[in-house]
């Protein structure tokens, strides 16, 4: 799995590039770049015969010839942004990254409770903050966690001290330009949340325009004794981007994390998601919807590792494929031998539209506890016939009965986005993209539901 | 009742799954009139029945059913409905994600425009609504949840027969709807029916035991069989029935075809 010689140098030349201009940095962080980089180069991207990679080529990334984004960007202003992001909402923080970079031009800042500290990733490293190591230091890394530690450049550092609550969501958007070069990014974010802290954060990644480009991205977020974090995460990537995010949560004793994610974009997406309930007590609920249409490919790939008892994790994806779309989800549930009393629940279900459309949906618990709460369950198939029929069978037409249960079935895992400017937008987008959907926004209207 | 059948079944043939079912049935039903259909399991009953409720699982070899003068093997089940038949489901489906309430909207506003009429404004809606939920004595908080998702077997009858009122159709199909019924609510579901008979009305009662006839009494009942009507007759077959099993009525009663005129 020895990387292209084309492929190589040109990650080498932009690791050079970042480490170039980053020399002032922490030597620890000098560290685990140089580890990365031995072990990506040793490895490189992995193939369909790694067990984690079985339904998900990386040809179009691969060969890709993606080279680091221009600082230029393009123009923007505030009005651009206010219509990417999500509904109309007043009291809410945003940080906009534009290709990769930074732009507080276009961000909103307010003002944040005292002991709260929300800023650009590279500002808090090297400063007041220099103990993040441990942070940074993973055990579940992967080719691309690794390319994201060799070439990250920026992204967003948030800090909760001791009981700090930040009532007004922070959305994080991380916005490509079309370019007329294939260009990546690397964004990098960091949440840690302290003891009986909570705070909601949104992550949203869109492209202006249909050209390739690669995003690959990193949040590692740690929710402290009693913390609840609440992440959002809506991918609306272009339609021939490439973007592979990972997601990876280390809880307390008594916390919550919620990860909810609407993937609706991109040719080619891979989400990592890696839980570890790591405290007595902690709960965690992963709640996803992935659409896909044309030949888009969407892989989740979670992972729930109960390392402590008396935690509880639910787990619930939904995916809707379209023409060759093909949807691929993997639940792993890691019970370890102390976790007594855990309670675990998972349901990926899988919506087909069309025969040409594929779900790959494998669940896969290891239980090394003997007293535990277990459950999983997996579906893929068309529109049930039965549920069509007796819908008919009421006066409601075919087309309209097909779009309503299409929208039924992905608004169950939507209603669970406790966020309610995020869910109606994502509902908007859902019913854009629902194929009978002007029949069933009839019926939504007529019916005030 | 008199003049042209409202339903006409000649010869029917239907098969699921390639077995065939239903081997020549004949059937005539007029409105103001209520028709048992009885016998044992799998004699074809429900597949009757959802042959002209349009379920296209089954496939039609052969024969004619007409309603209203109009072929109706040519028409889609919504059709159907928006033209008047309504089937009650022996399993009531769940549909996660769309309200009740949502549901019975939908329903009704399609069939009123079908006919022509207004669509009910949100407040003539809701009174209608709740007149008639009384009717079938079923809890309100059931309108807001997603359609039989989570009801009891008791909840799941009651909002068929809630639906029924509710979209008042011209032929009413009930398919074994007092199964997993016990006494009172069975009573309940009966009232619910009895309310909507009406010279207007067609409604066929199929059911594999007598007891819901005590509540809904039928003007003919007629027995099912392998897939014929072995034989027809007033009220008093279905106690017959109830006596004497199904074990004498096998040998179709050929006299006149099944056919169920008196």
């Amino acid at each position: 799995m020895t990387l292209p010689a084309g492929t190589r140098d040109r990650y080498l030349a932009e690791f050079e590039r970042v480490g170039g201009s980053r020399k002032g940095r922490p030597a620890w962080l000098r560290r685990l770049r140089d580890e990365a980089l031995a072990r990506f180069l040793a490895s490189g991207f992995p193939t369909v015969k790694h067990e984690d990679w079985k339904y998900t080529g990386l040809a179009a990334i691969e060969q890709g010839e993606f080279e680091a984004a221009g600082a230029d960007g393009g123009d923007l202003s505030p009005a651009d942004i206010a219509g990417i992001l999500p509904g109309e909402e007043a009291d809410r923080h945003v940080l906009v990254f534009l290709d990769g970079r930074y732009r507080p031009e276009l961000s909103t800042r307010r003002d944040l409770p005292s002991g709260a500290h929300l800023g650009s990733l590279t500002g808090a490293l090297g400063g007041e903050f220099d103990g993040l190591v441990p942070y940074f230091s993973r055990s579940a890394e992967t080719a691309f966690t690794d390319l994201n530690t060799m070439l990250m450049e920026d992204g967003v550092f948030l800090h909760l001290a001791k009981d700090v609550r930040v009532p007004e969501p922070i959305y994080l958007l991380f916005l490509m330009s079309p370019a007329a070069r294939p260009v990546m990014a690397h964004p990098r974010n960091l949440i840690i949340a302290g003891e009986n802290s909570g705070v909601t954060v949104v992550e949203q990644y869109a492209g202006r325009g249909d050209s390739g480009y690669f995003v690959n991205s990193v949040t590692d977020i740690s929710a402290g004794r009693d913390a609840t974090v609440s992440h959002f995460r809506f991918q609306e990537e272009g339609p021939s981007a490439c973007h592979v995010a990972a997601l990876r949560a280390r809880q307390g004793a008594g916390s919550r994390f919620a990860a909810h994610s609407a993937s609706f974009g991109a040719l080619l997406s891979r989400h990592d998601v890696h839980a570890v309930l790591d405290g007595e007590g902690a709960e965690c609920l992963l709640n996803g919807l992935y659409l896909g249409n044309g030949r888009q490919h969407v892989d989740h790939f979670t992972t729930i590792d109960h390392a402590k008892p008396s935690c509880a994790s639910r787990e619930y994806f939904h995916g809707i494929l379209n023409d060759r779309a093909r949807g691929v989800f993997r639940g792993r549930v890691i019970v370890r031998k102390d976790a007594q009393k855990t309670d675990a629940r998972q349901t990926n279900r899988n919506l087909l539209l069309s025969k040409e459309s594929e779900a790959d949906s494998r669940p896969q618990l290891e239980i090394h506890a003997d007293d535990v709460k277990c459950t999983h369950g997996a579906t893929t198939g068309p529109l049930d016939e039965e549920k069509l029929f007796y819908m008919r069978s009421r006066g409601i037409d075919e087309a309209s009965a097909k779009g309503l249960l299409t929208y039924a079935f992905a608004d169950e895992v939507l209603r669970r986005f406790d966020l309610p400017v995020l869910r109606s937008a994502l509902e908007e987008k859902l019913l854009a993209w629902i194929p009978e959907t002007r029949r069933v926004q009839e019926f939504l209207r007529e019916t005030g539901q | 009742m008199s003049g042209n059948p409202m339903l006409s079944i000649e010869n029917l043939h239907a098969a699921i799954d390639g077995k065939p079912i239903l081997r020549g049935v004949n059937l005539s039903v007029r409105a103001g009139e209520v028709h048992a259909i009885m016998g044992p399991n799998g004699s074809g009953k429900s597949t009757l029945a959802n042959v002209v409720a349009g379920r296209e699982r089954y496939e039609v070899r052969a024969g004619s059913v007409r309603y209203e003068g109009r072929d109706l093997l040519s028409m889609p089940p919504e059709e159907r409905a928006k033209e008047g038949i309504f089937l009650a489901f022996q399993h009531p489906v769940e549909i996660p994600g769309v309200t009740n309430l949502s549901f019975l909207k939908a329903a009704l506003n399609a069939v009123r425009k079908h006919r022509g009429l207004q669509e009910l404004d949100v407040v003539e809606f809701r009174g209608m609504v709740l007149e008639r939920i009384r009717l079938v004595e079923m809890d309100e908080e059931l309108l807001l949840r997603a359609v039989n998702d989570g009801f009891s077997g008791g909840e799941k009858k009651r909002n068929e027969i809630l639906q029924l009122a509710v979209l008042e159709p011209k032929l009413a199909i009930l398919d074994e709807t007092d199964s997993g019924l016990d006494i009172d609510a069975l009573k309940v579901v009966a009232k619910g029916v009895n309310r909507l008979r009406s010279p207007e009305r067609g409604i066929i009662v199929v059911t594999h035991y007598q007891r819901l006839l005590n509540y809904i009494v039928p003007d003919f009942v007629h027995v099912l069989s392998e897939g014929q009507i072995v034989r027809s007759g007033g009220r008093e077959l279905a106690l017959e029935l109830e006596e004497r099993g199904y074990g004498w009525v096998h040998a179709p009663d050929t006299a006149n075809g099944g056919e169920a005129r008196p």
